[in-house]
Parts: structure tokens; sequence; C-alpha cells
């Protein structure tokens, strides 16, 4: 742990549905430029932490940061929209079953949150498709419609509409979970790439091998409590829970016959 | 107001009579219609998809006035209640027909198979595999048509039948008090309706539970 | 009496008048129930309870009654609070209000079988709901109801005959004021209806190329 003012800060996370608890008194710290792999069951509550982030699940006790601003403020109705529009532009959230706007072309997938909130002209917003695009290798694309695209074409134009508002950290909800395991691959080099670039980003992911490879610390969570958590050499092997080691066992048996 | 509400019941009971009757004849033409549709024949293919083409293309309205004020140039004499339940029977039947063609397409092609398989001639798997099932699923469809009907049983206050909506005209006419009339007929449709949808969802029922 | 086609050519061009008027007033209505139909489904879907009640209430008579007594309700009534309108426009309010609660039942299911995650993945980008709704759901949702919209539309064209009994000069109408002066019904009526099942054909077949369109982006 640095010293460092943490850049995203979730203080005491918790969430319940009634009398279940899905989360219970998380906390998280990410640096500028980290990358945070989230790992765990399914029911863990990991995605329930991803998406309190961006107050898509709002938490129902803690606080959720991102640099000096409090995401999930308590206001007025009226206010609290107009607050979580703005700080929702500084989060990218990429999701499981990509949700691409099967009605608009690639090219207006990337552009219409650009256009709508910020007011760029139609050159600007052309120049900058073609750049996001270029940047996860859809260029090619950019006048198809979603539905002419694979899994994995789909879910880095998802990635380029997300990178388009420029956000200060993105988050990944097993972007990979629901691709064919050939496609896969296409979609990590992306993450890669941005991992690259010093992206902030937290991931939520069964992919055990890329969390190794890509992320600076990996979060293991079951039950709604973070198990343990450390860099991906500790985490991977040498785990010191022995539901941490249980989950292991099982989930890389699975993943390498 | 008072004085009025006798005469709106009245034409309530013309509404129901014209409903039911129109239903009957509707139902009828419908088999038939559906009949020819589904035909080994390609001669009552063609007229029942004729049939169901000029009927449903054009407006029930002007099907009625062909029948009433054409009639008898052909030679065809109806006064106005007959020909509203003749004309707009046969409007609906084009309606019901379709419904019906419908429902019995939509059963499984492998439950004709079945049968065929174990020997069953194409009458016999009709008649006890395809219908009983096809009756189940036209039921729900064919109360839609119903509703739709028993709201353009109105068109017959173009002939002059004194129904509901003859009835609100009338008084609107003369009371100059639209929104009430228009209330109190359109509660009595709104009955009408609701008691039809009623017993078209117990037949449903019923049908789902053999 | 016997039936004689030869009277129809002398007043062919009443005729074409109010076929013309008939189409106008189809396409009219059309746009009023097409706009109305949205409005109202978003509000049924989405407004405050306040609003959301008389508007259940003014779909629920108007789903209930008989679209000719609508006509005569909103013609007359209309004129009882002082408002003269054209008998077209009366004509087109009717057909366009009929219509649009048929269509905004059709939105309604449109709009709630979009996806959730549509909506999820419009807000994470920084929309807001009205945006969201706006530039994605319902979008999404005119394009899946477009075939049900299409039958209504055509519906609409047949119905349009009874904009006649309200004094709007369109193809009944055309038809009624050549038999007043022929005494010939059944020549001109059939005449009008071999009209009104060309229009038919005409919007059948352009339903079928929109429908063919969108199907690009499914």
């Amino acid at each position: 742990m640095t010293d460092q003012k943490p850049f995203v800060d979730i203080r005491h996370a918790k969430k319940s549905y009634g009398t279940l608890e899905v989360l219970k008194d998380i906390n998280l710290q990410v640096q500028k430029g980290q990358i945070v792999a989230i790992i765990g069951p399914s029911g863990s509550g990991k995605s329930t932490l991803l998406r309190a982030i961006n107050d898509l699940d709002p938490l129902t006790g803690g606080e959720v940061w991102l640099e000096d601003k409090q995401i999930n403020k308590k206001l007025p109705h009226r206010q609290y929209e107009a607050h979580i529009n703005q700080v929702r532009q500084e989060i990218g959230m990429v999701f499981q079953h990509f949700n691409l706007f099967p009605h608009l072309r690639v090219r207006e997938n990337v552009t219409l949150a650009p256009k709508m909130l910020k007011g760029i002209t139609d050159a600007e917003a052309d120049k900058l498709a073609e750049e996001q695009l270029d940047k996860v290798g859809m260029l090619e694309r950019i006048d198809h419609y979603p539905s002419q695209l694979s899994g994995g074409q789909k879910q880095r134009v998802a990635i380029a509409r997300a990178l388009a508002m420029n956000p200060k950290v993105m988050l990944f909800d097993e972007a990979t979970s629901a691709l064919d395991p050939e496609l896969v691959e296409e979609v990590n080099l992306v993450m890669k790439k941005l991992a690259e670039e010093h992206m902030t980003m937290i991931i939520v992911t069964h992919e055990m091998s890329f969390a190794e490879s890509v992320c600076d610390r990996v979060l293991f969570m079951d039950q709604g409590v973070v198990v343990e958590e450390g860099p991906p050499e500790v985490i991977f092997r040498n785990p010191t829970s022995d539901r941490t080691k249980e989950f292991l066992r099982k989930h890389l048996a699975g993943q390498h016959p | 107001m008072q004085k009025v509400f006798p005469f709106f019941l009245e034409a309530a009971w013309i509404t129901v009579l014209l409903s039911v009757l129109t239903t009957i004849l509707g139902l009828i033409l419908g088999i038939i219609g559906a009949s020819a549709r589904l035909s080994r024949f390609a001669l009552l293919r063609f007229l029942g998809a004729a049939y169901v083409s000029v009927f449903r293309g054009t407006p029930a309205l002007i099907q009625l006035f062909i029948l009433y004020f054409g009639g008898p140039q052909i030679g065809i004499q109806l006064d106005a209640f007959e020909a509203g339940v003749i004309g707009l029977g046969i409007n609906a039947g084009a309606y019901m027909t379709e419904t019906m063609r419908g429902a019995i397409i939509a059963i499984d092609k492998g439950q004709i198979e079945a049968a065929r398989t174990v020997g069953m001639s194409r009458g016999l798997t009709m008649r006890y595999v395809v219908l009983p099932q096809a009756m189940r699923l036209m039921i729900r469809p064919l109360g839609v048509n119903i509703n739709a009907m028993i709201k353009a049983t109105a068109l017959v206050a173009a002939i002059s039948v004194v129904e509901l909506t003859y009835t609100a005209q009338r008084f609107i006419g003369s009371t100059y008090k639209p929104f009430e009339m228009f209330l109190i007929a359109g509660l009595l449709y709104m009955i009408i309706i609701y008691i039809t949808g009623q017993a078209v969802a117990w037949l449903d029922r019923k049908a789902r539970i053999t | 009496m016997g039936l004689d086609f030869t009277v129809i050519p002398q007043y062919m061009d009443i005729i074409l008048w109010g076929a013309l008027w008939t189409i106008l007033i189809t396409l009219g209505a059309a746009v009023v129930s097409f706009v109305g139909g949205i409005v109202l489904a978003v509000i049924a879907l989405y407004g405050p309870t306040p609003v959301r009640l008389p508007f259940r209430i003014f779909s629920f008579l108007f789903m209930g009654t008989p679209l000719l007594l609508q006509l005569f309700l909103i013609y007359f009534g209309l004129v009882q609070i002082g408002i003269d309108v054209p008998a077209f426009m009366a004509g087109i309010i009717g057909l366009g209000l009929h219509f649009a609660v048929y269509n905004s039942e059709l939105f309604q299911t449109g709009i709630l079988a979009v996806d959730t995650g549509q909506i999820e993945a419009a807000r994470t980008l920084g929309l807001s709901r009205m945006q969201a709704l706006r530039k994605v759901v319902v979008p999404q949702a005119i394009r899946d109801v477009i075939p049900p919209i299409g039958n209504n539309m055509i519906a609409l064209l047949k119905d349009s005959a009874l904009v006649s009994v309200i004094g709007v000069s369109e193809l009944t109408l055309s038809a009624q004021r050549a038999i007043g002066s022929t005494y010939r019904p059944f020549e001109f009526y059939v005449l009008v209806a071999v009209i009104y099942y060309i229009i038919n054909i005409f919007m059948e077949a352009a339903q079928r190329r929109i429908e063919r369109r969108v199907q690009a982006s499914r």
C-alpha cells in the first residue's frame, strides 16, 4: 500500500436485497494506472461490487469515490441524475453481453454519447470513431451493424464505445465470458494494450491466466467478502486461505483439463 | 337524463343481438373459409384466398353499403338489420378464416407425421389430431376478432339501425350533451365487451385444462 | 333495375378527388397516431402517477368503444366546447387518436421488450434516462413493432371511410354524392371498394418494403 490518495476508493460497501447480504463491508482502493482483477465463484458479489462503482446497482451502505468526487452521493432525485450522468461519463463500462445498440451502425455506437453529451461536431465525431475503432482493430467494420459482427468483434466495438468518452477508469464485467473460446484472445489483446497505456482498470473475470499476466493486484471474493487480496503471483501461486485454494483448484482444473 | 336511459337500454339489446348473430355467421363462414384455404383443390384455395383478400382489403362500411343500398339492384332486398347481420357477418368471416387457418397451420408438423405413420388418413388426422389442438389455439384470437366485431356493429348506425351508436348520435343532436351521451353508450359497449371477454377467457381456461 | 356502369366516367373526377382526400386523411391520421402512440406509450410507462391515471382512462375508453361513436364525440364535442374545426381536421384528430391508443399498446410492448442491458449501456455512458429512451430504447421499440403498426395503418385506411358520416368529402362521401344524382349505389360503391382495395395493395407493398429495410439493423 502506498500513501498516495487512492483514485477509486470503495469504503465499507454494503449491499443487501431484503435479508440477503450480497456485499458485507467491502473496502477497495485502486491507484491511478493500477489494474485490479476481481475473481470468485458466481454469486460471490463481484459483479455487484463492480456495478456499484458507477451506481448501476446502488449500495445500501458505504461510499464510492472517484478522485475527489463521491459517486453515490445522497441527493434529491433531479440533482442526483445530473450528478450521476456527469460521473458516469468518466467511468467506462464493458458488459458480458456487449449491449451494443443494434439499431445503430458501429460508427454511431461509438459516437452517440460523445455527440449527445460533449456537443462535438459530425466531423469531430467521425474522427473520434475512426481513432477509437482503429485502436481496437475494428476500423474496417465502421459501417456495419452489430448483428453483422462476431462476439469478439462486438466486444471490441463496445470497448471503443466506452473509450470514446475518454474515461478515467474502465470497468470490465466478465467481458470475455460470453465469447466462444477462439474469440477470447482478440479481446484480451485489446485489454492488454490498454494496460500498457496505463489505463486504470477494474476487471471482473474468470480468466485466471489473463488476470495473472495483466493485473497488478487480485481480489478473491466469496459470499460477499474479500477473502484474500494481493499481487497475482501470491494469490495464484501461494494463496493463504483454504477457500481461495479450493476455488483455484476447481477453476484451474476446469480451465486447463 | 333519465328520459334517455330506456332508449339506450333498448339500443344496447339491439347491439347484443347484432353481435350474437354476426358472431354465429362469422364463425360458420370462418370454418368454410379456412377449409377452403387449406383444401387440396387449387380452385377452392383460390376462392378462399380471394374471399379473405377482398373482404379484409376493403372497408366494412362500403361492404355494408353495397349490400344494403346496392342489393336491390341485383335482386337482394334486405331490411337494415338483416343487411347489418349479413354484411358484418361476411366481413367478420374473412378475419375469422385467417384466425382459424393460422391456428391450424401452427400445429406442429410432427403431430401430422406421427398420425400418418400409424396409418391414419388425412381426414382422420385432421379430425382427431390437428383440429382438437388447433381449437384451443384459436379461442383467444377469435376472441380478439369478436371484440373488434362488436365495435364494428356501430357501422350499422350508418344504415339507420337503431343500435347504441345511432341512439347516441340521435341524442347528441337533440340534447347537445355529446360527452354524456358518449359516456352512456360507451359504458354499455364496454359492459358488452367485458362480458364477452370473460366468456372467451372461461372457454380458453376450460380448453386448456382438458 | 339492373346494372349500368356507363354512368361512372362522368363522375370519375369527383371520385378521384375523394380518393385523394382519403389518402391525405389517412396519411395525416397515420402521423398523428404514430407520434401520439409513442408519446402515450412513454407517458403510460414512465410518466408521473397523477398523469398516468387520466391517460389510462382515456386509453381504456378509446379501446372499448367503436370508432364511429368516438368520431361523433369529437366532432360534436369540439363544437360544444366552442372549437369549430373543419370536418376533415376533426376526422384526422378522431382517426389519429383512435389509432394512437392502439399503437401505444404496441409501442409499450416494444419498449418493455428492449433488453435492460441496452438502457444500462446507455446510462453507463452518461446518457440521462430521457436521452437513453429517445436514442436507444424507442428506436429499437419502433423497429420491433413495425409489422403490427403497419397492420394498424392499413386498418386506418379502411376505417377512414367512417369520417364520411361527419361530412368529410373523402372517397365514401364522394360516392354518396354521385349516387345522390344517379341513383346507382351498387355501381359506385363497387367502384369505391375497388379503389380502396388498390390503395390497400400499395400500402401492403410499402409495409413489406419497410420491413425488409429494417431487417438490416437487427
